[in-house]
């Protein structure tokens, strides 16, 4: 079962293009959409959400997102990077708004949210630090007991601990009914690593990558090795590599098979920022 | 229960899970028939992929292990003292396999190792 499938979606901007992007957030699954600004995260995001047009399918709990909107966002929580609440509104009053636009709003559940993210209920949003701000933003998008999260950026811009925190929020979101997804974007690649089970790499509107973390973190390798050791490497054998005065770096997809078949010792395991920056910034 | 993961582990991560819970088993921390717990809390603590857990658990299952109930859990298999010997059996081929790298690398004899086996084992008796 997936949440959401979709396919094909393409946008046209000027200068910018999102092509023919297709993917699945399986049920139970923590999807992460990295790439670099500007390479079409947020465009998908909204796509998908219907709020801005876009050509191809989109799909969420299998109904068609352009003639099912109302009834599937009941069941969705979100949260964008440009997410408005006003900052002359509490805590409390935005429960009072929610409980007549969600049907399934759980006061209960919100109250308990704000008390364990420490954020009291009657001051001003606007005297909340940015930490506090997301924290409320995430309560709120998940107080209807949505069956999907989508978020775009949900740790940028704030600090360490605040960011383990929020993911922390999100493991129990998913722990607590384990047919929920999240799809959630970030350019903090060591959030993505430690939280997603899917990784999906988008890079100037086109999808590059869309791999299970583990196999990202445990296949993928980079090799450390001479001129001469480089010339013999079959051009099958890797993705990109980048060259400096004394080394050669490459990225392989399959380490093991390297290892054996080239005898090459001194193959790293990559971070998912270096994989990144191997498929924009490398040679081939 | 500890499961300990390290990143600078040649190990994959799977397999350190494996290793670790069948660590567990034999030496009856994990009791027969005790459930594990669930592939997303697993994975939630110890902040990794649920396919990662997932895959632990499978290759457990196909070892005989564990067994999983869909939609209930996965819970510890009745002791197997023929699993457990196989387990232990492959261990000692492991570091037999390690005497003969050292011994081919420095030119030992086989007789010689045989004669250091003798050695060890008699003194016990």
């Amino acid at each position: 079962m997936n949440n959401i499938e979709i396919k094909n979606v393409s946008k046209k901007y000027d200068g910018f293009l999102l092509d023919k992007i297709s993917f699945d957030v399986p049920s139970g699954a923590i999807v992460g959409l990295i790439g670099e600004n500007g390479a079409g995260k947020t465009t998908t995001i909204k796509s998908i959400l219907n709020i801005i047009k876009s050509d191809g399918t989109v799909k969420i709990f299998n109904k068609d997102v352009k003639q099912n909107e109302k009834e599937i966002k009941q069941d969705l929580g979100v949260v964008l990077d440009d997410s408005f609440l006003s900052t002359y509104l509490t805590p409390k009053y935005i429960n009072s708004v929610m409980k007549d636009f969600y049907k399934n709003w759980d006061e209960e559940k919100y109250n308990d949210l704000l008390k364990q993210f420490g954020l009291p209920d009657n001051k001003l949003i606007k005297d909340f630090s940015s930490g506090m701000k997301m924290k409320l933003k995430i309560a709120t998008a998940i107080s209807h007991n949505p069956k999907l999260l989508i978020l775009d950026e949900p740790t940028s811009g704030l600090d360490p601990v605040v960011r383990n925190e929020i993911l922390d929020i999100f493991r129990k979101y998913i722990e607590e009914d384990e047919t929920r997804s999240i799809l959630l974007s970030s350019h903090i690649t060591t959030d993505l690593e430690h939280i997603s089970d899917y990784i999906i790499f988008i890079d100037k509107g086109k999808i590059v990558l869309n791999v299970p973390t583990d196999e990202l973190l445990e296949n993928y390798g980079i090799i450390k090795c001479s001129k001469e050791e480089f010339s013999k490497i079959s051009e099958d054998d890797y993705i990109s590599y980048k060259r400096s005065k004394y080394q050669y770096e490459v990225l392989t997809s399959d380490k093991s098979k390297i290892k054996k078949k080239y005898n090459i010792r001194a193959i790293d395991k990559p971070t998912i920022e270096e994989i990144m920056l191997f498929y924009i910034k490398g040679e081939r | 229960m500890n499961i300990i993961i390290t990143n600078s582990s040649e190990l994959p991560i799977f397999e350190q899970i494996e290793n670790a819970i069948k660590e567990a088993i034999f030496s009856n921390e994990l009791k027969e028939g005790e459930m594990l717990p669930s592939v997303r809390s697993l994975a939630n603590d110890l902040k990794i992929s649920f396919l990662t857990v997932k895959r632990a658990y499978d290759e457990l299952e196909a070892s005989g292990f564990i067994k999983t109930v869909q939609g209930k859990g996965s819970y510890v298999s009745p002791k197997n003292l023929d699993l457990i010997k196989e387990e232990k059996l492959k261990e000692i081929q492991n570091y037999i396999e390690k005497i003969y790298e050292v011994s081919k690398l420095s030119n030992i004899s086989k007789d010689e190792v045989k004669e250091l086996f003798k050695m060890i084992f008699e003194e016990e008796l």
